[in-house]
């Protein structure tokens, strides 16, 4: 069934069929509409879940642990300060392998305060421990959703469905809604490993020594760097697991498609486009008219940030002449973490692209098809001796 | 499913004792029950068992004749300081032999 | 009508908390995890933040409890207790109980608004916290229910200066379902309220003063009288209330009757952590118990007439 709706009732769509028995959530924009209609669907009876008013977005996220490591399904979402205020929970969410899913609706993060978006939020918590998925539509938001219980789930790994405030969270798009039935066979019921409660009696997520030491009954257990060690490696599988699954909802649901890295006019192009989010959707027009200019230019969107996708994108850009990394995030006194990461893929290659990363859209700054263009062009008119460059797009100086 | 054969995701640690140890190598004071003073041991019927009750540590039996797990306790003394007749003594450790720690 | 108290010999004789553990020599929070777990069994999951609970628990892969429990983070007890809660009420489960069991500062600072936000939610759960009136496990220092004039590591020369908070009227002006104050020196009144709040349904709460004899700086085998004495000189009060009543129990009720109390510089003198108040600062502590207990006498008096 197509509907027109915003980003927001999408994945709040997403979370119903998923079948999230927890939800618990606090007001911030651009999330609120979000988790508002998800209260609607509680309270009228369309969707059986526990909805849970919380106080702040730390103790969201503690509802959250508390509900999936005491077996049940669950959800939150929030924006900007409300996952800084998650942060430490974040942590523990992902330490404690709990198969928790959240949407981040991306916004600026003061001060100044800004409710207007960039990807600051997602993009600071990128060493969390959680899978980080970026989309581009309202369609993706709510496939990518539904996937990432999924994808949570298999490897008890948290995920984190980010998607642009405003341009997709309050913006109208038609986009199709899966059946319930086709939901249901292609995601199973929730189980956790370590599900608490009288049959299961242990105490979870306590202190854990540097070293490991014997059990009870002369086993060892292994110490903190394994546990992590561990989780480190179980990430590093999502990159595989998502592409199985990606193609499993596709034959069940009937939509799929490159769920890692998604690229557009890239066979051929000379000058690769990187962003995530909406951002890439546009870039695909701006690719469009670039190429009318005969500029061999192309597109990569990078669905999924963390784990991040190395060897996929290093395959994909090495041996182009430029890659142009566009980004609404930084890290202050180096770079876009995106392009810094990038980068670091690409050291290895033998093609090394020349890259030039530009800054744009910080605090909801508008940028237009044309910024883009100008910036390509100008990267692609660089002197390649001069080497890898960043810049800002549209700082009124 | 998972590449790594860690049986455990994050620490779930199960009951069992001594998590600490032998907890009773930190005790400098032991409790001796004087059994001719103790009000289940005299009457032989149970009754008070403040000894048990008040033990933090879960060493003392709730038994007509109490008796003290002294691998495991840390000799605080609250059961002496609590026992209505006072048939519990603080005596200084080193006034016991190897032979009475068998 | 009361239900029957329990006597030392109706309690549970099987235990729930192994011997062992990390907890120090005449820890008063063992005493009432230990009589506490007796009270809420095994069909239970605990929720505890980081405290002395956590050590006294013990490191991965022993613990000392035969409970399940979730260790979360410091300010979210009473926010994943509601999870937990949310969960089980998914399942249909209505049997197991959840019983979040925190600090004094995991609770009266870092925790208060989870706690705040659980109770005004009306949340299915028992929250108890033990209070030892400073931050034990991490050395000692000032909490929010540290009394005026303790000496911690971090009011070390002249003794705190400010009044601690009074948890347990915070929460009762939420009005939840039950609210309960408690001492380790009278676990089976502990013992005999967390039975009562788990037959209850929506908030409840138990703060118990709990002594700690590095913290309190006493010796061990004086944790217990010394905490008896903070009810007996009616400087901590052990009460119940219910809707919006309140009714003292037992061991505070008996002082009603008596025309003097013990004073309260017995309590004092047997710290160290109290050295630093001068007999004037005693004085007029004193004379707050006094003030205090004249006002319960009156409320008796004209109740009953």
């Amino acid at each position: 069934m197509f509907v027109f709706e915003s980003g927001n009732v999408a994945a709040a769509g997403a979370v119903k069929l998923a079948r999230a028995k927890v939800i618990a959530a606090y007001p911030i924009t651009p999330q609120t509409p979000l988790t508002e209609k998800l209260s609607e669907y509680v309270d009228n009876g369309t969707m059986e879940a526990e909805y849970v008013a919380v106080e702040s977005e730390h103790s969201a996220l503690a509802v959250c642990i508390g509900a999936l490591s005491a077996g049940s399904r669950a959800f939150t979402a929030t924006s900007s300060h409300g996952l800084l205020y998650m942060a430490e929970q974040l942590h523990w969410t992902a330490g404690a392998r709990l198969p928790m899913v959240m949407c981040v609706v991306n916004r600026a993060v003061g001060a100044p305060f800004s409710i207007w978006n960039d990807h600051q939020d997602s993009i600071s918590q990128r060493d969390a421990g959680w899978i980080q998925i970026y989309v581009a539509d309202h369609q993706e938001i709510l496939d990518a959703t539904i996937k990432a219980f999924r994808l949570a789930e298999e490897l008890c790994i948290p995920v984190m469905v980010c998607y642009d405030g405003y341009y997709l969270s309050h913006t109208y798009m038609p986009y199709e809604v899966p059946e319930q039935s086709a939901v249901d066979a292609f995601l199973p019921p929730y189980s956790y490993r370590h599900t608490l409660g009288p049959d299961n009696p242990a105490s979870l997520n306590t202190v854990t020594l540097p070293g490991g030491r014997l059990d009870i009954h002369g086993e060892f257990a292994p110490g903190y760097m394994e546990l992590r060690h561990s989780l480190d490696l179980e990430m590093k599988r999502a990159i595989d697991i998502y592409t199985r699954i990606d193609g499993e909802f596709a034959k069940t649901v009937g939509r799929g498609g490159s769920p890692i890295v998604q690229t557009h006019l890239c066979d051929d192009a000379e000058y690769v486009a990187v962003a995530l989010g909406s951002m890439a959707s546009q870039l695909k027009d701006v690719a469009d008219t670039l190429r009318e200019e005969g500029l061999a230019v192309g597109v990569l969107a990078v669905s999924m940030y963390r784990p991040f996708p190395g060897e996929i994108l290093t395959a994909a850009l090495a041996g182009r002449k430029r890659v142009i990394v566009f980004e609404k995030a930084l890290s202050f006194g180096q770079s876009g973490a995106l392009y810094s990461d990038l980068r670091a893929a690409l050291y290895s290659c033998d093609t090394k692209p020349i890259m030039s990363n530009y800054i744009l859209g910080l605090g909801g700054r508008s940028y237009k098809s044309s910024d883009f263009c100008e910036a390509i062009r100008q990267s692609v008119a660089r002197d390649s001796a001069c080497g890898d460059h960043m810049g800002w797009i549209g700082l009124n100086r | 499913m998972a590449t790594d054969d860690l049986r455990v995701l994050t620490s779930d640690s199960h009951a069992g004792p001594g998590d600490a140890g032998r907890t009773g190598s930190w005790r400098v004071l032991r409790p001796v029950i004087d059994y001719a003073k103790c009000a289940p041991a005299k009457s032989g019927k149970p009754s008070c068992f403040y000894c048990w009750l008040y033990c933090p540590d879960t060493v003392v039996s709730k038994t007509l004749q109490p008796q003290i797990d002294l691998t495991y306790c840390k000799g605080c003394g609250i059961c002496a300081e609590e026992c209505p007749p006072g048939a519990i003594t603080m005596v200084e450790e080193s006034k016991f032999s190897d032979e009475d720690n068998r | 009508m009361e239900a029957k108290k329990t006597q030392i010999l109706d309690l549970c004789d099987e235990e729930l908390v192994h011997p062992g553990n990390r907890g120090c020599a005449g820890c008063g929070l063992n005493i009432l995890y230990r009589i506490g777990l007796k009270a809420i069994g095994e069909d239970a999951i605990l929720v505890v933040p980081p405290s002395c609970l956590t050590v006294v628990q013990g490191l991965y892969p022993i613990t000392c409890s035969q409970v399940s429990v979730l260790n979360v983070t410091f300010a979210s007890t009473a926010a994943a207790a509601s999870g937990v809660r949310a969960a089980l009420r998914a399942q249909n489960n209505d049997h197991t109980k959840v019983v979040a069991w925190a600090g004094d500062g995991g609770t009266a600072d870092i925790g208060l608004q989870a706690l705040s936000g659980a109770i005004e939610r009306g949340e299915d759960i028992l929250y108890i916290c033990y209070d030892n009136e400073a931050y034990m496990n991490t050395g000692v220092q000032r909490s929010g229910t540290t009394p005026r004039g303790v000496l911690t590591a971090n009011t070390s020369i002249g003794g705190k200066r400010e009044r601690g908070k009074d948890v347990a009227a915070i929460v009762a002006a939420h009005n939840p379902a039950y609210v309960a104050t408690c001492s380790a020196a009278y676990p089976l009144d502990f013992h005999d309220k967390i039975a009562k709040a788990l037959s209850m349904k929506g908030f409840k709460y138990i703060h118990a003063h709990t002594p700690c004899p590095p913290g309190w700086q006493m010796e061990e085998r004086i944790a217990v009288s010394v905490a008896r004495l903070a009810v007996t000189t009616g400087l901590y009060v052990l009460y119940e209330i219910e809707n919006g009543q309140m009714k003292l129990s037992e061991p505070s009720a008996k002082l009603l009757g008596k025309k003097k109390l013990p004073p309260v510089s017995q309590y004092m003198q047997a710290q160290g952590r109290f050295r630093a108040l001068t007999p004037a600062d005693i004085d007029s502590i004193q004379n707050e118990i006094d003030t205090k207990w004249a006002g319960y006498r009156r409320q008796m008096t004209s109740a009953a007439a």
